[in-house]
């Protein structure tokens, strides 16, 4: 590798480089850059000059410095070992590095990204003879206790199995079988194969996703739910809990396997994700979390054009394993820092710019990220779907700036992250009242399926009660709450039970961390009862200032933590309780001067 | 035109400048410079210090520190020095002031090297990260109550020109600095850019009355100073900060003030070097550019030592939503948002607590850190407080008189909250036991239902 045709530096700009004999390059081809190799790619390539940028701290380049071709574009190596590691922008291995210099990372760093050493026990799935395509799983590995790693054959070979090997332990490199080509010659097969970052994995088809990602978090299942393959933006302006929410979606979801792209992010919450998923258990298999979750760190600091890559890294390893025939979960947090890094690399050269100095490009590069999101069918026939969820970290806050609204062009949920809200630290601080998710008659027959048709009716009524509120609440700030008619009273009443019972989630809490549909589904039932028979109680002449003294209230309020989630029989039990607060109210109208003394009590804690 | 001698053995001197421009110096008929490599540069005998910035092909432009005033295209001679800038460093540093690229400015003399170091620094490798836990204790009570201080942090404080940011920095390090078990291994580096002589000799004093002046290295680069020194001030300090936390296990303070004087010097060069604007005419790099400082703040494994920053910006025009406040923002782990209004009142400190943040305090108190109820405690405040304000703004439409009786114990709170929470004397140290009791005092103004945040336990032991 870097022994390919060479040319020399003209001029470092920054990560910008100009670089002699262009005919000794092609666009995109990964070049290895000065005597310390750093790793660039080509970006343009004319008349006098190709021009690259690299992925590494430029100082101490000079003119005449050796620019060698690679041959091929920029790729990750994709086999077992990917799963639990935690990786830079360009797929080095940041654990690796650190054995090999310590704690600072340093330039033209040649660690390769997967072990070649290490031994994997190989089960063989293919035989000797065997018809063999693109896509075709032809063993297993045991990569982690959560994901065994399927080998396949990379796109776009096909023919019949040779020289296969028995079942047994096998280094990366080793040929695990031979493929005697349709067109003539033949390939080794190895459980490692290379792809360009750039470039979308094919697959045999693109399908429709019926099945939500369940996330736990009940904001996101039960009022602006995801698919699996779905695609979406998380914007909110700093302190808005982004990266807390995508921990929490990288920690809590349904899926079998994790990309976490932290992107031009603090190195701390790296280090956190490394620390506190290795310490968590995934529900599902009783693992560490980490035995799901890859990392690709690219932090603030480090340089920027790879933080432009990371993105593309990130998504490449997902779509791999969702070539297994994998569910795999994408969260790329922030895609306001890569699309600044494209701003930058375009400022340097020296191209025209668009909207606040972004290049004219971004939409279509957004569109372009996004679209690789998807439920397919994968060449070798299974299902598999990669979800992207994208955290935006819109510039003041303001979400007409250009990356927020070129993002809501190409997503289908939009959870908007809101500044009061975590003003009064209720999180997750999605505002009910301008997200929005695209997805809910997709999974219309997946929810009638598995939870019964009521749910979405809970749903829709939960969301009318919130949407009233929020008109309420423009009035109330005029006149105040306490000269609104009863019915008026008893909406701000439920909508408050709504969202700091159901809505607001705590993220610190032994189970409220993350909810099961059914336990969700079970919330919404008795919130919805009570509201209903408050509503017949009001409309009977009961004051509200008498039934919200009731400690019914604070009870289904505070039902997230008295109510396990693997044992619902409380919820049961609330609805009971909430027919008998509507008994003993019902008819009792004389009784309302002795309850009614205080709200004290009845406000109840949730 | 293009002279070049050879006057040192294997090192070059060119001397043929074609253009100068702002900082910038074009030099024509260079041969081996290398991007970001520092280079001396002779004046009429005079030497200053320039950075390559830019080559292409036999061009190079350099930025010279010093500025440019009467630099002419004859009489310059240029030479490269073969690395990026470095500092020598020691634990001598310490006691000791220095301008913004790292040259004694104290006439002691040149700092005994143990090593040199590069400036501009090199990314930590997050696997190599510990994360921050340990809170310091700052003796202020919204501090440390709702916005705590971990060691290893980086927060900062928004302020707005003429609030007490100064007095409020001045207090955590001579507070902070007293902690238990940090003797002898606590100090203190300050960073000024652009800052007024008077701040300067405030810090100097305050530094000399806490008794840390022994413990202090500076870095300060005056308002008058030319601004490309500005630009390298925070990194000179930060190199030395690096080197006495993660090196020699220190548990180092690093205060940087003004990050506002900071980010417009780097406004000004990139406009003279002719780059293409972002935001507010800043460059598109402004947030990788503050990034690769903030980020320099942490605890890294097997040391000791741990580097904390607590970074001054003024807002212009107060506005948080400035690029600068608001790309900082984006990389510290939260801020401390000084208010003009409660100034005004004479709340000192003037902290808003509601937009103000530490993200790493969930991780640093409750149970095992500070006392179990905390977190809930903090939690209740702010929703509280955030209540008060939707109260006040009621009140200022329909009149405090027409509020109900709930409206109105929240106006109370709100205003006990403020001058006995939040405000405190300025030599006053509370601990944190105090602070976490003095926070249940006011709460206590409101009814025990109205604190939804707080585990029921919680509420009957503390109550």
């Amino acid at each position: 590798m870097g022994d390919g045709p060479s040319g020399r530096i003209i001029g470092v700009n920054g990560p910008i480089l100009h670089v002699s004999d262009p005919d000794a390059f092609r666009m995109a081809e990964m070049v290895l850059v000065g005597e310390g190799r750093l790793v660039g790619e080509v970006i343009s390539v004319s008349d006098g000059h190709a021009t690259v940028q690299i992925y590494e701290d430029p100082s101490g380049l000079r003119p005449g410095g050796p620019v060698r071709g690679s041959g091929k574009p920029l790729g990750v190596r994709l086999g077992p070992g990917i799963i639990g590691g935690i990786f830079d922008g360009i797929q080095r291995p940041l654990e690796a590095i650190r054995a090999e210099s310590g704690v600072y990372i340093p330039k033209g760093s040649r660690v390769p990204s997967l072990d070649p050493d290490r031994v994997w026990q190989v089960t063989m799935r293919a035989g000797e003879g065997d018809r063999l395509t693109g896509g075709s799983v032809i063993a297993e590995v045991p990569e982690t206790g959560s994901v065994t790693h399927r080998v396949m054959v990379p796109p776009g070979l096909s023919g019949t199995a040779e020289s296969v090997v028995g079942s047994g332990g096998y280094r990366m490199g080793d040929a695990l079988l031979t493929l005697r080509l349709d067109g003539g010659g033949t390939a080794a097969v190895t459980m490692c194969q290379e792809w360009p970052v750039r470039k979308v994995r094919p697959v045999a088809e693109s399908m429709e996703s019926r099945e939500p990602l369940v996330t736990g978090q009940r904001v996101i299942d039960s009022i602006f739910p995801i698919a699996k393959g779905g695609k979406a933006a998380l914007p909110g302006g700093f302190g808005t809990g982004k990266t807390m929410l995508q921990h929490q979606l990288a920690k809590w979801s349904d899926a079998d396997v994790i990309v976490y792209v932290g992107c031009g992010e603090r190195g701390n919450e790296m280090t956190q994700v490394l620390e506190d998923f290795a310490g968590l258990k995934d529900p599902k298999t009783g693992k560490s979390l980490m035995e799901r979750t890859t990392l690709i760190a690219n932090t603030s600091n480090m340089p920027v054009a790879a933080r432009e890559a990371s993105i593309y890294t990130g998504v490449t390893i997902a779509e791999y394993y969702r070539d297994m025939g994998y569910h795999v979960a994408i969260m790329a947090d922030s895609t306001s820092r890569w699309a600044e890094a494209l701003r930058e690399l375009s400022g340097r050269l020296e191209e025209m710019p668009a909207e606040e100095g972004f290049p004219a490009y971004l939409a279509s590069r957004l569109a372009h990220f996004y679209e690789r999101a998807g439920y397919v069918r994968t060449l070798g026939g299974a299902e598999g779907s990669v979800t992207i969820i994208g955290a935006v970290s819109p510039q003041g806050a303001d979400f007409s700036e250009p990356v927020t609204a070129s993002t809501k062009r190409f997503v289908r949920c939009f959870w908007t992250l809101d500044r009061n809200l975590a003003y009064a630290r209720h999180f997750p601080a999605i505002q009910w009242l301008t997200s929005y998710s695209e997805y809910l008659d997709d999974l219309q027959d997946w929810f009638d399926a598995r939870l019964g048709p009521e749910f979405r009716e809970l749903r829709a009524e939960t969301l009318r009660l919130l949407n009233e509120e929020g008109k309420l609440m423009e009035i109330v700030k005029l006149i105040g709450a306490d000269v609104l008619p009863e019915e008026q009273k008893l909406i701000l009443e439920m909508a408050r039970v709504v969202r700091v019972g159901f809505i607001q989630q705590n993220a610190y809490h032994a189970f409220d961390s993350s909810v099961p549909y059914a336990k969700q589904l079970g919330m919404l039932g008795v919130m919805m009862l009570l509201y209903g028979k408050c509503r017949a109680l009001v409309a009977e002449g009961h004051p509200m200032r008498a039934l919200s003294a009731d400690p019914i209230f604070a009870k289904v309020t505070s039902m997230k933590y008295t109510v396990p989630n693997d044992d619902l029989s409380g919820i049961d039990g609330l609805r009971r309780e909430v027919e008998a607060f509507s008994l003993r109210h019902a008819g009792g109208l004389a009784d309302h001067g002795a309850v009614g003394a205080g709200r004290v009590g009845g406000q109840g804690r949730a | 035109m293009t002279g070049r001698s050879e006057s040192y053995a294997g090192s070059l001197e060119y001397a043929g400048v074609t253009e100068i421009n702002g900082s910038f110096m074009v030099l024509k008929g260079v041969r081996g410079a290398s991007y970001d490599e520092l280079t001396e540069i002779t004046v009429g005998g005079a030497k200053r210090n320039g950075r390559v910035v830019r080559v292409e092909g036999d061009l190079a432009v350099v930025q010279v520190f010093e500025g440019t005033s009467g630099i002419g295209l004859s009489d310059v001679r240029v030479r490269p020095k073969g690395r990026p800038m470095s500092m020598r460093l020691s634990t001598e540093v310490l006691g000791r002031t220095f301008d913004g690229v790292a040259r004694p400015a104290d006439g002691l003399g040149e700092v005994y090297a143990e090593c040199v170091r590069e400036v501009g620094g090199s990314p930590i490798n997050p696997t190599s990260r510990v994360y921050p836990r340990d809170y310091i204790e700052t003796g202020i009570s919204a501090i440390d109550g709702l916005a705590t201080l971990i060691r290893g942090q980086k927060l900062p404080i928004f302020s707005g020109n003429g609030l007490p940011h100064d007095q409020l920095a001045a207090q955590i390090v001579r507070q902070a600095s007293l902690g238990a078990g940090s003797e002898g291994r606590f100090a203190v580096v300050f960073a000024a850019m652009g800052v007024k002589r008077d701040v300067a000799l405030f810090f100097r004093r305050a530094f000399e009355e806490s008794g840390a002046a022994g413990r202090v290295a500076s870095f300060i680069n005056m308002a008058s100073d030319p601004i490309v020194e500005r630009i390298m001030t925070p990194r000179s300090a930060l190199t030395a900060a690096e080197y006495l936390a993660y090196e020699k296990g220190m548990h180092i303070l690093v205060v940087m003030t003004d990050m506002t004087s900071y980010a417009e010097a780097l406004r000004e060069l990139s406009s003279s070097n002719g780059e293409i604007p972002s935001r507010k005419g800043y460059p598109g790099y402004l947030y990788s550019d503050l990034a690769s400082l903030y980020e320099r703040a942490g605890i890294v494994k097997g040391c000791p030592g741990s580097l904390t920053q607590i970074p001054i910006l003024t807002m212009p025009n107060d506005e948080v939503t400035h690029p600068i406040p608001d790309l900082t923002a984006y990389i510290t782990e939260g801020q401390i948002v000084l208010d003009r209004r409660l100034a005004q009142r004479g709340v000192y400190p003037p902290i808003n607590i509601l937009p103000s943040l530490s993200r790493l305090m969930k991780d640093g108190v409750g149970e095992g850190f500070t006392r179990e109820d905390h977190p809930d405690l903090a939690n209740q405040i702010f929703s509280s407080y955030n209540r008060v304000g939707e109260v006040r703004a009621l009140a200022s439409v329909i009149g405090e008189d027409e509020l109900g009786d709930m409206d109105k114990a929240y106006m109370r709170f709100g205003s006990e909250f403020e001058s006995r929470y939040v405000n405190q004397p300025k030599g006053e140290r509370r601990d944190m036991t105090a602070t976490i009791g003095l926070g249940w005092e006011i709460l206590r103004m409101l009814p025990k239902g109205e604190l939804d945040r707080v585990r029921s336990e919680f509420l009957e032991r503390y109550y």
